[in-house]
């Protein structure tokens, strides 16, 4: 059998907000070892898209679900679906670095402890390996005991990179990472994902088309609820097929 | 993004002023080899660096652009396709510039026989030039395709000079040194040709995104 190289398949999906429908019948792919940019104006329902790869959207009251989002094969939205599994598997980094306000060494344990990793060797590991892979090691290393609110934006927001890739993650997703950065540190982050794109599938969610363009494999343009377009990121940018992709990425929209 | 689209404007605008000029020098430059003007030939080549430097200033100007803009999609294409065919338009300067060259050499000699093959050349690739250009105006037409048919023409009159010349330079091979210089005047005649259907293909990408390039006769 052919092993399926779609780690998410959406098909037909809605999302609603009480009455408001926020995501319209999208269909949609999501490639394992890909980052797949997710672009659009304001309120087009990226987010929400977004959100719900990991049930995050559960958290909001009155908001609900249509049609099909599978993980690996199996609904997301199941009854039996584990959620607190399913968002170690499918971890998040948001707009704000948001470390808690512990030590460097707490923040990244906080999710091995939960899951019952006691063992110090076995957590120093977990923090060195997590630091390593978020590319925060050389420069925290020596104050692993320090509070995490304490490092430079940049920096925080690879330390909340390193909290869930401690958790072994397959899936991040990433809702506006850099939008809080200066331009260094949002080259740090745009190398890192292209970094991490080797072992986790990224889903990001920018408003910075040009930064979709140099760190993403696929694009998906949404307005107003729907997936208007979606493709190889070089095709997009260069030659989209829908005229409002096209209006929307050279600037003449609305 | 209303002073963007002023400045791509702007940037069509100088492209077709850089594409009046070398169309004048073209036409210019075989008017003084078959009126054997040489007047008119000097005048060509010193207008030559009116030509090189509006080039340069167009290139510049996309470099802007990409830097300032971040162009995507069509911006991109246009602003892509208009450093290319800067290009091919000032190397068509150049040839017309050869031209001229062997126009006033020829023009100190006696004529060898009517220039019959040659004018028949500069028609058609005059044609293309301002069909090319005209494509490049007006957008996603079947003018681009035309011009990159009208190619093979230019291309087969080029041989059939080329064989007739031959002919003669056998017969008498006194005339070899003026038979030559025809072959190259209907040699940079058939390479303006060319620079006309690069602007063509890249016009043709420039509307859909295709590339056209080394493919036999593409079809809209």
């Amino acid at each position: 059998m052919v092993e399926n190289k779609n780690i998410f398949e959406i098909k037909d999906f809605n999302i609603y907000y009480g009455h408001f429908m926020a995501v319209k019948s999208v269909t949609l792919n999501i490639e394992a070892h890909k980052i797949t940019a997710i672009i659009g104006p304001s309120g087009c329902g990226k987010s929400t898209l977004l959100r719900s790869l990991n049930r995050m959207n559960d958290l909001i009251i009155n908001s609900w679900v249509e049609g099909q989002a599978l993980f690996h094969g199996v609904d997301i939205y199941h009854k039996d679906t584990d959620v607190i599994e399913l968002r170690r598997r499918v971890g998040m980094v948001f707009q704000k670095p948001n470390p808690f306000p512990s030590s460097v060494y707490e923040n990244v344990t906080y999710g091995p402890r939960i899951r019952g990793i006691k063992k110090k060797s076995q957590l120093d590991e977990t923090v060195e390996k997590a630091l390593v892979r978020a590319d925060l090691w050389k420069e925290v290393k020596d104050k692993l005991n320090e509070s995490g609110m304490s490092l430079s934006g940049g920096q925080m927001q690879r330390l909340c990179i390193a909290r869930s890739l401690a958790q072994e993650p397959e899936v991040l997703l990433f809702d506006e990472p850099t939008s809080a950065l200066d331009p260094i540190s949002t080259t740090n982050i745009e190398n890192l994902l292209q970094e991490l794109q080797k072992t986790v599938t990224i889903v990001i969610v920018t408003h910075n088309m040009q930064q979709a363009a140099r760190v993403s494999d696929f694009t998906a343009f949404m307005y107003l609820g729907e997936m208007i377009e979606f493709g190889e990121t070089d095709t997009l940018f260069v030659n989209p097929q829908n005229k409002l992709t096209e209006e929307y990425i050279t600037g003449r929209f609305g | 993004m209303a002073v963007f689209d002023e400045e791509l404007g702007n940037l069509k605008g100088k492209i077709l002023n850089l594409g009046s000029m070398v169309e004048v020098a073209v036409r210019d430059s075989v008017c003084s080899l078959v009126e054997r003007n040489s007047d008119l030939a000097k005048e060509v080549i010193e207008k030559d660096h009116l030509i090189n430097a509006l080039e340069v200033g167009i290139d510049e100007e996309c470099v802007r652009l990409i830097a300032l803009r971040q162009p995507m999609a069509r911006d991109l294409r246009f602003i892509t396709t208009a450093m290319k065919i800067t290009t091919d338009l000032e190397r068509m300067g150049d040839l017309a510039v050869n031209i001229a060259e062997r126009a006033i050499e020829m023009n100190e000699e006696p004529l060898l026989k009517p220039y019959v093959n040659i004018p028949k050349m500069a028609e058609i690739t005059q044609e293309m030039v301002r069909d090319a250009l005209d494509a490049f105006v007006r957008g996603c037409t079947k003018l681009p395709y035309e011009v990159i048919k009208r190619d093979d023409e230019v291309d087969e009159l080029t041989a059939k000079n080329f064989s007739e010349l031959l002919a003669f330079m056998i017969r008498d091979p006194k005339i070899i040194p003026v038979a030559v210089k025809r072959t190259y005047v209907a040699k940079y005649l058939e390479r303006i040709a060319d620079h006309a259907t690069n602007i063509a293909e890249m016009v043709i990408y420039m509307c859909k995104g295709k590339i056209v390039r080394h493919m036999e006769s593409p079809e809209p």
